[in-house]
C-alpha cells in the first residue's frame, strides 16, 4: 500500500512528474489552481507501489509520498 | 505508512519562485538532504550567486551571503579562512561562474580553497532573459545567437569541469544531470560526497550539475529533458573527473 499526495497549490504543471512514472499513473487535472496551472494528480492509487520517482523529479516538492514498510522475513 | 519522501528540514517551506519545470528546485532540495544527512544546518554557510538562483538563501535553512555578481569563490575563500569549522559553499550558474567569475573560481581551485561548488550549468543566461553564456552549445539559438551559436564570431563551449581538474589544488571534481530520477540520484551521491572531501580538508571540490531552462531555451519542461539529453551529454560528460586517493 502506499499514498501519494499533491500538494496542488505548489504545483506548476511542468508535467514531469507524468514523464518518470513507471506506471504512467499521473495526469493533469482539468480544474486549474490559485496560480492558474493544472495540477498533476493521481488516476488510481491502488496502482501505486510508492517508488516516489515522482516526488524526487518534482522541482517544486510538491509530492509527499508514504508506502507500508516492508516487512522483515 | 511510513513517509519515504518529504521536504528535507532544512528546505523552507515557502513557494519557489522559479519557472514551471525549471530544475533549480530539484538541486536546491539534493542540497538540503544532503546538509540534513550530514548533521550540518549549524556548520553550513552558503554563498548565493547573482541569477536566477540568488534566491536560495530563502530556501536553504542555514547562515548565507549574497556575493557580487561571480565573487561567490573569493567570498567563500574568506569565510571558511575566518570560520575553518564551518562548512562552506557556493551555488553558481553558468553566466555567473563560467562568465564573469571565471578568474575567482580558476584561482580558488587553484590554492586549493578548503569549499564546495555547486556549479548549475543550463547553457544560457536565464535570469537576464536567455543570451548566450560561455556553455552555450554550438548552433544553440539564443536572443544574443539568433542564428545558432558559431565558432567565428563566438567561439566555443567551456568545459569547467575538465578544465579545473587539471589544477592540482582541486580535489573533487564532478559533472552529474538532473534530468531524470537516476541521474538525480547519482547527483545526491556527488553532491554528498564533494562535501564529505571538504568536512576532511582534503581542498576545493567541485559539482558540476547540467541542468535544464525550458523558458529560454523555448521548450517545454518535458522537452528540454529529452532535449538536454540528445545534446548537452554527449558534449559535457558525465563523470567524476577527478576524486582524492582515499575517497
Amino acid at each position: 500500500m502506499a499514498r501519494v499526495t499533491f500538494r496542488e497549490e505548489r504545483c506548476k504543471g511542468c508535467e514531469l512528474c507524468t514523464l518518470v512514472c513507471p506506471k504512467g499513473l499521473i495526469t493533469m487535472s482539468e480544474h486549474i489552481n490559485s496560480m492558474g496551472f493544472h495540477p498533476a494528480t493521481i488516476t488510481d492509487m491502488d496502482k501505486c507501489n510508492g517508488c516516489a520517482l515522482c516526488a524526487r523529479m518534482c522541482p517544486d516538492l510538491v509530492i509527499e509520498v508514504e508506502r507500508d514498510e516492508k516487512k522483515v522475513v | 505508512m511510513k513517509k519515504v519522501f518529504t521536504r528535507p528540514e532544512s528546505f523552507n517551506d515557502i513557494p519557489m519562485h522559479y519557472c514551471p519545470g525549471c530544475t533549480h528546485g530539484i538541486i536546491h532540495r539534493l542540497v538540503a538532504e544532503t546538509i540534513d544527512e550530514l548533521n550540518m544546518v549549524d556548520r553550513a554557510i552558503g554563498v548565493a550567486p547573482v541569477g536566477c538562483s540568488v534566491f536560495i538563501y530563502n530556501y536553504i535553512d542555514c547562515d548565507m551571503y549574497q556575493a557580487s555578481h561571480g565573487r561567490a569563490p573569493a567570498v567563500a575563500t574568506g569565510v571558511k579562512r575566518v570560520v575553518p569549522d564551518g562548512v562552506v559553499f557556493t551555488y553558481q550558474g553558468d553566466g555567473d561562474m563560467a562568465a564573469i567569475g571565471t578568474a575567482e573560481i580558476v584561482h580558488a581551485a587553484a590554492r586549493g580553497e578548503n569549499i564546495t561548488v555547486i556549479f548549475v550549468n543550463n547553457a544560457v543566461y536565464a535570469m537576464t532573459g536567455g543570451q548566450m553564456a560561455p556553455t552555450t552549445l554550438m548552433g544553440q539559438k539564443t536572443t544574443t545567437t539568433p542564428h545558432g551559436r558559431e565558432s567565428d564570431a563566438n567561439g566555443y563551449p567551456v568545459k569547467m569541469a575538465e578544465m579545473l581538474s587539471t589544477l592540482d589544488g582541486s580535489s573533487y571534481i564532478s559533472r552529474v544531470s538532473v534530468h531524470d530520477p537516476k541521474n538525480i540520484n547519482k547527483a545526491k551521491k556527488s553532491i554528498k560526497k564533494a562535501f564529505e572531501v571538504q568536512m576532511e580538508n582534503k581542498g576545493f571540490t567541485m559539482v558540476e550539475v547540467l541542468s535544464i531552462c525550458p523558458t529560454n531555451w523555448g521548450l517545454s519542461p518535458k522537452e528540454s529533458v529529452k532535449w538536454l539529453d540528445e545534446n548537452m551529454i554527449p558534449y559535457y560528460p558525465l563523470g567524476e573527473y577527478k576524486v582524492p586517493a582515499e575517497v
